[in-house]
């Protein structure tokens, strides 16, 4: 089988209890690909990408990185093979600086993270590329900053910086802006136009606005289910979509 | 030592900067007294012994309680049965102490891994409670097998060579003082380096944050497992240390009494500084002995005075004291600077 696609899910199932969350669920990312994923709160969307990395593990279905199956992986085995999330929530460690935070990432991928005796120039190379990332995120000032005093707009962009550093091939964000004011989150979604064009990409995001300007897909889920999917002028279109979803946001 | 040029390394951000000089007279300081109280002590150089013994005790917990945030009640498992291995090492097999020592290493090193592997996929008060129950069906097993480990009377007819066949363990313990002084120190060399590398960084974001790691890609499972293992072995050589200089092994060194002790010694000297041990480890200790002259039970206000003032009020442990009169110092300095 040739790889032509860069994440391959089919027939994803996932129930807590009585409470589905994720309903014979398909998504194809191809290489490079921009897919949005929206739907309202509670629709299972953070849980989806619970799922494809491994935090939670489905009742049934697939999933293959770049063709090979990675279900039955561990979140870490996943992360190396190149799948990488942002969290909804800032899951960072609030104790480290910025530039610390980020270099851990670039040398746990380098496999540099088990060096027992002593920094060696390597991790000096990690901070390095740590403080060039953190440039590339128009954030180069704070790479000295403890994380938890830094404001919440760049530890957002902190969170899409570490998983930049694990230089992923699918790249799964989890709402990037959220809980930031509106003021600031074009800093946000500048970066997010400016991500490397060969990772692909599923983006969960509330600005309709952004997602119809970064997606070329768009997939709407509801209460664990696919409600419908096709191009964003398509989806806005649509009149089921608007009704559940998209009348109350968009103007 | 050689002068640790990381010194900034480990969450640096947190730590107000520390002057090339504050930092040489702290390293230097505690071996300067373990040293001198070598040549002042005469009478009272088993104290000292059992002093670095705890330490090292403490110290190795400070890796997996302060680096790696693994909160257990279970440490003395291993220290008990490091001590235990040297002493029926020295029965059964050779009274060589340097060889019984490394097989009490391995031994509790393994029992840290075989444990550990059992135990380390938990998290929170259900490891807590796994912790105990390791340590309470360890202790009960030595209890149990009479036959082996003497029971509640303790391992008694433990043979102990001279060290290199040179220094012989006298009454006075000058050889035993200068054996757990080097010990503690190759130790506390291997602990710095080891706390002060990607993997004790790696440690230390696990303490912070599990779930950021394993987003990065951490093998979490895999790397607490690797510093429990190694926390456990050194715990044992503390045990070790203890067996041979005394030639004695008791069941309270597998108790969760023990345990207690030595975490209390740890959170009052302060965690994740290495240090905090050597200061947790010998005020206890000494305030124990001072105070328990006077009443039998006095030390047991005293110290657990001690460790509510440090849990409320230094929130880096006694060691912050340090850190409090750097900045009286140099707050009076830049005062007395002024016109
Ligand atoms: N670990 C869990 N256990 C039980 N229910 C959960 C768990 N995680 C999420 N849920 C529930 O699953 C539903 C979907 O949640 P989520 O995926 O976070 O939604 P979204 O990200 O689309 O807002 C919600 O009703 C939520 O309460
Ligand atoms: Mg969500």
């Amino acid at each position: 089988m040739t790889v032509t696609s860069a994440l391959s899910v089919r027939g994803l199932n996932k129930s807590f209890g009585a409470l589905v969350v994720a309903q014979a669920i398909d998504v194809e990312l191809a290489p490079g690909a921009r897919v949005g994923l929206i739907g309202p709160n509670g629709a299972g969307k953070t849980t989806f990408v619970n799922l494809l990395t491994g935090f939670l593990k489905p009742d049934s279905g697939t999933i293959a990185l770049e063709g090979t199956p990675i279900e039955a992986m561990s979140p870490e085995m996943r992360v190396q093979r190149g799948l990488a999330r942002t969290h909804q929530i800032n899951t960072l460690l609030r104790e480290d600086t910025a530039r610390d935070n980020v270099a851990i990432a670039i040398a746990e991928r380098k496999k540099y993270a088990w060096r027992m005796m002593r920094y060696t120039p390597q991790w000096k190379h990690c901070t390095e590329q740590a403080d060039a990332l953190l440039r590339d995120m128009g954030i180069a000032d704070v790479g000295s900053r403890q994380v938890r005093e830094l404001p919440y707009g760049q530890q957002r962009l902190l969170e899409i910086a570490i998983a930049l550093a694990l230089k992923p091939r699918v790249l799964l964000l989890d709402e990037p802006a959220a809980g930031v004011p509106s003021e600031e989150a074009h800093r946000i979604h500048d970066v997010l136009a400016k991500l490397p064009s060969d990772i692909a990409i599923l983006i969960i995001e509330h600005d309709m606005e952004v997602i119809f300007r970064f997606a070329r897909e768009i997939i709407v889920l509801l209460q664990g289910r696919v409600l419908t999917r096709g191009a964003p002028a398509q989806i806005k279109d649509d009149p089921e979509v608007r009704a559940v979803y998209l009348g109350r946001t968009v103007v | 030592m050689t002068k640790p040029s990381s010194t900034t390394t480990l969450a640096p951000a947190a730590l107000a900067p520390i002057s090339k000089l504050w930092a040489t007279v702290g390293h230097v300081l505690p071996w300067a007294i373990a040293i001198g109280f070598f040549f002042v002590a005469e009478g009272s150089l088993s104290i000292g012994t059992q002093i670095m013994i705890w330490i090292l005790f403490a110290l190795s917990l400070d890796l997996i309680l302060g680096y790696a945030g693994i909160v257990t009640l279970g440490h003395a498992a291993f220290f008990g049965v490091g001590a235990y291995a040297a002493g029926l090492f020295s029965i059964h097999f050779s009274p060589d102490p340097l060889i019984g020592h490394i097989f009490a290493i391995v031994v509790s090193g393994l029992l840290g891994l075989v444990t550990g592997a059992l135990i380390l996929h938990t998290t929170g008060v259900t490891f807590l409670m796994l912790t105990l129950a390791t340590v309470s069906l360890i202790f009960e097993f030595g209890n149990q097998t009479r036959w082996l480990t003497g029971g509640d009377d303790g391992l008694q007819g433990m043979r102990v060579d001279p060290i290199f066949g040179m220094f012989e363990f006298n009454i006075f313990g000058q050889t035993a003082y200068v054996y757990a002084l080097v010990v503690l120190f190759i130790w506390f060399l291997f602990s710095w380096r080891l706390m002060h590398s990607p993997f004790g960084r790696s440690l230390d974001g696990i303490r912070q944050n599990s779930r950021r790691m394993r987003a990065i890609g951490t093998p979490v499972w895999w790397r607490l497992l690797a510093i429990y293992g190694i926390s456990a072995a050194m715990a044992g050589s503390a045990g070790a240390l203890l067996a041979h200089s005394t030639r004695f092994v008791g069941l309270s060194s597998l108790s969760l009494l023990t345990s207690g002790i030595v975490t209390v010694m740890l959170i009052l000297g302060g965690t994740r500084k290495l240090y905090g041990a050597f200061i947790g480890a010998a005020i206890y200790y000494l305030v124990q002995d001072s105070t328990a002259k006077i009443n039998p039970h006095f030390w047991e206000f005293i110290v657990g005075g001690m460790l509510i003032i440090t849990v409320l009020f230094l929130e880096g442990g006694l060691m912050d004291l340090g850190r409090i009169g750097r900045r009286l110092i140099s707050r009076f300095r830049q005062r007395s600077d002024l016109p």
